[in-house]
């Protein structure tokens, strides 16, 4: 098995993945920290493959898996993508920008994924393919725990998909953490809310680093349904919140000060899109 | 084959695939100007540009640069040449192993935007850590960089003027640091440490790892030809170079294998047999009654404790009309300086040879030596540029193994520690509980001063004796205090070795002291500013142990800050849940050795060629020493910087400058070279009877001396060589005058102190807990400023240092070993600096100068916190102030 590939098809691609396990490396912004001199074992570099590349509106919206969060930044995008853009420029910093990828953010599942919050609120789904054939299932579905995913050895992910419903309204953005660069998240919120008239026809909240997956919000969306736009922050309420996640005390932060900050983060990410 | 366009020359080599790109640039293709910090992409130290984009090297693997253009610090670029001429302009690198970084980050910022913003270039150098220049001047530069300047023509006179560092040019074109310089065929040296706290090993069969191929040697602690033990205290000698069983603390080494160069140096295997042992984390579990004892002449674990009682303190605070009490508490701190120890070693004939990162060169090799069996005339160091140290690259770290390796098999090895191992094993700032009361009289007058310490002073010496001395010395602050009773103990347990960090225990001290100021102030009804003021050290009084005091700056500092106080108390409103707060406190710092003998020697030779040879021992670790000891120089001798030329540090070549710690080498060895300077201008006069007023100038081998009319011609070339080689050589030696502290610690510790006041803006986030400096304003007292740029720099890089202590650095063994969950100041974590520049010339100091290096990070913290509180109430008792420590006391503060 030859140790490392960067096919510029995918067919080949799949065919390497099928032979047997084999590290997916794309930006290698997770892959390379805690690894020697070089990778150890069979490695796949997808980033030389076209299918994965690019965002591309059409059906939806689609974002090639080995899409940079520099690229994502920087394309001209609907209002609702404005909070996932707000996060590809507070992943890492700039360096950590250029090389990481958003399937690479998806794949890597920690707890502080910058992507999530914001790709749960566009009810993303996600493109798997291997030579057996291709399956979606959605963001949520996917993600399954810390460092754990729906990924079958064989797959690769090939697209993260949002559907036209979910490209409305206005996304936003918010990370807290303990310093202004290169930070991992105390907590972190993402909304998008579509307004019709001043009322909210469609909200999506979603908190991360506060449960072992980015977590919607059903309870506090449910909450704020046809409120008007202006008068959303003291709808949401701390027990609301509190019932979706379940954070942990780590060095960063303790559990109890994880659902306060979400409470009041996600005060100010829905007052911001009033 | 990997091929890419490296500065726009073609290049390929045979590198593993998924080979980092930072190694293929450093070891296949020997650019080693671009630099590794952490290999995890935390640090930026190794940014390049691919294809005009800003990567970390160490995450790009070597096939996706095939290709590619890559652009790193070698590269010659007109964007490049202004950024480098910007950086010294301003004073943008310090120790230098950032820069290469930031110079690359800041390229792919100039291509998009040629004269950004100072936001633009925050957010561009935000992935970039800096350790020593509290990022200020840096983004200055950036910013100022589209603007092509001509060089700064050299100044009249050296003293005082703002001239570009020395050593810079070198510190922006990729500085050579410790892993930088490779002897040919060098082995490659690997330790082998202990996952555990305190755990007792068995090493199984090592000849069969040591015949794998690759594997060119092993060592352990039975093969130290010498004393295998330390301590940068000689009489506290304790700490093993490779350890024995048990092991006393996480990451103390216990083998050392020397792998062929080029081998993938796998320790995976190595036959070791672990028996965790129950650990004695904190000085409360090791003071416990029948607590094990980790040295068997230190009952108690009780290495030392400092003492300072001067008059009847419980006494005074009982007659006193106020008094406060409280408590505080700090975390391990960890140095984070950017480049991880680093080195080589070979043997030149009979002398081994270490060229490595170092403070202290003379110490580590009379240590080396020591633990080698070598006569010191034996052992030659060869500091390498070192990439910031701030008290840690005072001990020895890889010398002695590195030594071993090269004595034993006389072949050249290099070693460069990863950055888990660099945090695990080398020392820290020590946690400290503390708590007592301080007391004042009816008119705000201090009255007296009770405090106790315990300082966790880890599994050795190293310098807890040091901090435990230094402490109860400094503990009243600047302030005329009548009686104070201080004690401070290092207790050791199975932790990190705590030893000396800027400000050695006294910025945990201010901690306690100048929030309870604080405190005191407001219950005597008082102004914080005009409360120091009132009670500031003034000359004639007497500090804590006794000392008389003279050119003493406190009151000049708090003065600076009075109308920057007044305006911040004015601005500092908020009626939303964003609380602005201002904060101010105090420093003084004893410069040089505690009441011991401090020496420093300069010596200078004038060449037959015309060329003043400075051999200069003081280490430049990026705080300016081999700019500052020959200004001072060239302003005794009366010849211009630029006939100088910088010898060293090397001990085979420059006489014994001392270590650089305690803010000592501006005074010490800048006092050595003024004493150097105008010996060998004594010379050049006597050579022609001029007067002391003569003038000098050179022109190649011809001194003139302009002596009011006459006018007086030496040919160089006449003159005779002595034993140095030299035409004249002077060579002096400066050693502060002290008294040594008795009993009751009563004495006269330091020559000098230098005194400093920092005042801190802050708005917090009253929901979140979250702090944001508005702005620090920082007078200090450096007697005299020889190079106002660099004093600026080392206040702005001791503040980044305590907004790190105050608001985020939190070192947990085994769990923060890295540098995205110890967490640092980034470019966007230090606000705008205003530096107050105060001059009271001390006696003692070259020219009037006074040490400044620590000063300027023990009042940044307790400030911050004395802003927090004023902003909205929370007092913090422990550190780090995280948001939710911040939001916790805020809430506790609301229910009082």
């Amino acid at each position: 098995m030859t140790a490392y590939a960067r096919p510029n098809d995918l067919q080949t691609a799949l065919g390497l993945m099928a032979e047997g396990t084999r590290r997916v490396l794309a930006g290698g912004t997770d892959v390379y920290p805690g690894a020697g001199a070089a990778l150890a074992g069979p490695v796949l570099d997808i980033t030389a493959l076209p299918d994965l590349q690019g965002i591309t509106l059409g059906d939806g919206l689609r974002i090639g898996a080995a899409t940079t969060w520099a690229t994502i930044a920087e394309a001209d995008l609907p209002p609702a993508l404005a909070g996932l853009q707000q996060a590809a420029l507070q992943v890492g910093a700039r360096q950590v920008q250029n090389a990481g990828t958003l399937g690479g953010n998806l794949c890597n599942a920690s707890p502080a994924a910058d992507g999530v919050p914001p790709l749960l609120t566009l009810d993303a789904t996600v493109e798997l393919v291997s030579l057996r054939g291709t399956r979606r299932m959605a963001l949520s579905d996917f993600i399954q725990g810390p460092r754990k995913t729906a990924r079958a050895a064989d797959e690769v992910m090939l697209a993260i998909h949002i559907p036209d419903s979910a490209l409305q309204g206005r996304g936003a953005f918010l990370k807290l953490g303990a310093r202004a660069y290169l930070v991992i998240s105390i907590a972190m919120v993402a909304a998008r809310v579509v307004v019709d008239r001043g009322l909210v026809t469609n909200i999506a909240l979603s908190v991360g680093a506060c449960s072992p997956t980015a977590r919607r919000l059903p309870l506090v969306e449910r909450a704020l349904m046809g409120a008007p736009a202006a008068d959303l922050s003291h709808r949401i309420t701390p027990a609301d919140v509190a019932t979706s996640l379940s954070p942990i005390a780590d060095v960063r932060a303790t559990a109890e000060y994880r659902v306060e900050a979400a409470v009041e983060l996600l005060r100010r990410v829905v007052g911001g899109l009033a | 084959m990997i091929s890419f366009t490296l500065n726009g020359q073609a290049v390929s080599c045979d590198a593993a695939p998924t080979l980092r790109l930072s190694e293929v640039l450093r070891e296949h293709l020997g650019q080693r100007g671009t630099k590794v910090g952490c290999d995890a992409g935390d640090c930026g130290a190794c940014t390049v540009l691919v294809n005009s984009r800003a990567v970390c090297a160490c995450m790009v693997p070597a096939a996706q640069a095939m290709g590619a253009s890559v652009e790193t610090v070698e590269a010659q670029t007109p964007t490049l040449t202004r950024l480098r001429a910007a950086f010294l302009r301003h004073g943008a690198a310090q120790c230098g192993i950032c820069t290469p970084g930031m110079l690359m980050a800041a390229t792919e910022l100039l291509a998009r935007t040629p004269c950004p913003t100072e936001k633009q270039a925050e957010t561009a150098l935000g992935g970039v850590l800096c350790r020593c220049t509290g990022y200020r001047k840096i983004l200055t530069a950036v910013c100022d960089a589209w603007r092509d300047t001509p060089p700064a023509p050299q100044p009249d006179q050296p003293l005082g003027a703002r001239v570009e560092r020395l050593d810079g040019a070198g510190k922006v074109a990729g500085d050579l640091f410790g892993a930088d310089v490779v002897p040919d065929g060098a082995l490659l040296v690997k330790a082998v440490r202990s996952p555990h706290p305190h755990a007792a090993f068995t090493i199984g069969d090592l000849a069969t790892f040591q015949n794998r191929p690759g594997v060119a040697a092993v060592f352990t602690a039975q093969d130290i030809p010498g004393r295998n033990a330390f301590s940068v205290i000689p009489p506290f000698a304790d700490q093993p170079a490779i350890a024995a069983s048990p092991t006393l603390f996480r990451g103390e080494c216990v083998a050392i294998v020397a792998f062929e160069p080029g081998v993938d140096p796998d320790l995976t295997d190595f036959p070791i047999i672990w028996t965790p042992l129950p650990a004695l984390l904190t000085p409360a579990d090791a003071e416990a009654t029948g607590a094990e004892q980790l040295h068997p002449t230190r009952p108690g674990n009780l290495l030392i404790e400092g003492r300072v009682r001067k008059g009847d303190a419980t006494a005074a605070l009982a007659s006193s009309a106020h008094v406060v009490e409280g408590s505080f508490q700090t975390t391990y701190v960890e140095h984070a300086y950017i480049e991880p120890e680093a080195g080589a070693a070979w043997m030149d004939g009979d002398t081994l040879c270490i060229r490595a990162c170092t403070q202290a060169p003379v110490m580590d090799r009379d240590e080396t030596a020591l633990i080698l069996g070598l006569p010191q005339s034996r052992v030659r160091i060869l500091p390498s540029a070192t990439g910031g140290g701030f008290g840690s690259k005072l001990d020895v770290s890889l010398q002695p193994l590195i030594g071993l390796v090269a004595l034993k098999t006389g072949r050249p090895c290099r070693m460069v520690y990863s950055r888990g191992e660099s945090m695990a094993s080398t020392t820290k700032r020590h946690p400290a509980e503390m708590s007592g009361r301080i007391g004042c009289d009816a008119g705000g007058r201090i009255t007296a001063v009770e405090f106790t310490g315990r300082f966790n002073t880890g599994a050795y010496s190293s310098w807890g004796p040091t901090v435990a001395n230094r402490v109860p010395v400094h503990a009243s602050g600047p302030y005329y205090t009548p009686a104070i009773t201080a004690r401070a103990r290092a207790i050791h347990t199975h932790g990190p070795v705590s030893g000396a960090f800027r400000g050695f225990g006294v910025p945990q001290a201010a901690l306690w002291q100048e929030t309870l100021y604080d405190r005191l102030a407001e219950t005597v009804g008082m102004d914080r500013l005009e409360f120091r003021l009132l009670n500031a050290l003034r000359d004639g009084q007497t500090s804590a142990t006794g000392q008389v005091m003279e050119s003493t700056g406190i009151a000049e500092c708090l003065t600076a800050l009075r109308p920057h106080w007044q305006r911040a108390l004015a601005d500092a409103t908020g009626d939303t849940h964003l609380k602005r707060g201002v904060g101010v406190a105090s420093c003084w710092y004893g410069c040089g050795n505690t009441g011991l003998p401090n020496p420093s020697t300069i010596r200078i030779g004038f060449g037959a060629d015309g060329r003043v040879m400075l051999h200069q021992g003081a280490t430049d670790i990026g705080q300016g020493s081999n700019t500052v000891i020959p200004q001072i120089a060239a302003q005794a001798l009366g010849l211009p910087l630029s006939a100088f030329t910088l010898i060293g540090p090397d001990t085979h070549l420059t006489p014994d400058a001392g270590k650089t710690s305690a803010s000592r080498q501006t005074f010490v060895s800048g006092r050595a070279a003024l004493a150097a300077g105008s010996s060998l201008r004594a010379m050049i006069l006597r050579l022609v009877n001029a007067g002391d007023e003569a003038k000098l100038s050179l022109n190649g081998h011809l001194v003139t001396v302009f002596d009011g009319q006459a006018r007086h011609q030496i040919n160089l070339r006449d003159l005779p060589l002595d034993a140095h080689g030299y035409v004249l050589t002077a060579e002096e030696t400066y050693d502060p005058q002290t008294k040594p502290l008795d009993a009751n610690g009563q004495g006269s510790p330091y020559a000098l102190y230098g005194y400093g006041a920092q005042m801190v803006e802050v708005e917090v986030d009253t929901r979140l807990g979250t702090v944001r400096l508005l702005k620090i304003t920082a007078a200090h007292d450096v007697g005299r400023a020889i190079n106002p740029t660099l004093a600026e720099g080392q206040i702005e890089g001791g503040i980044a240092q305590g907004i790190g202590m105050a608001l985020m650095e939190d070192y947990i063994p085994g769990r923060t070993e890295n540098l995205h969950d110890y967490l640092i100041p980034t470019s966007g974590d230090v606000p705008p600096i205003e530096s107050l520049l105060i001059e009271v010339p001390d006696p003692d100091g070259p020219y009037g100068a006074k040490g400044l290096g620590e000063h300027v990070l023990i009042p940044t913290a307790p400030a911050i916190l004395n802003a927090i509180r004023h902003a909205c109430g929370a007092e913090i008792r422990q550190l780090p102030a995280l948001p939710h420590r911040v939001l916790a006391a805020i809430k506790e503060a609301r229910d009082v």
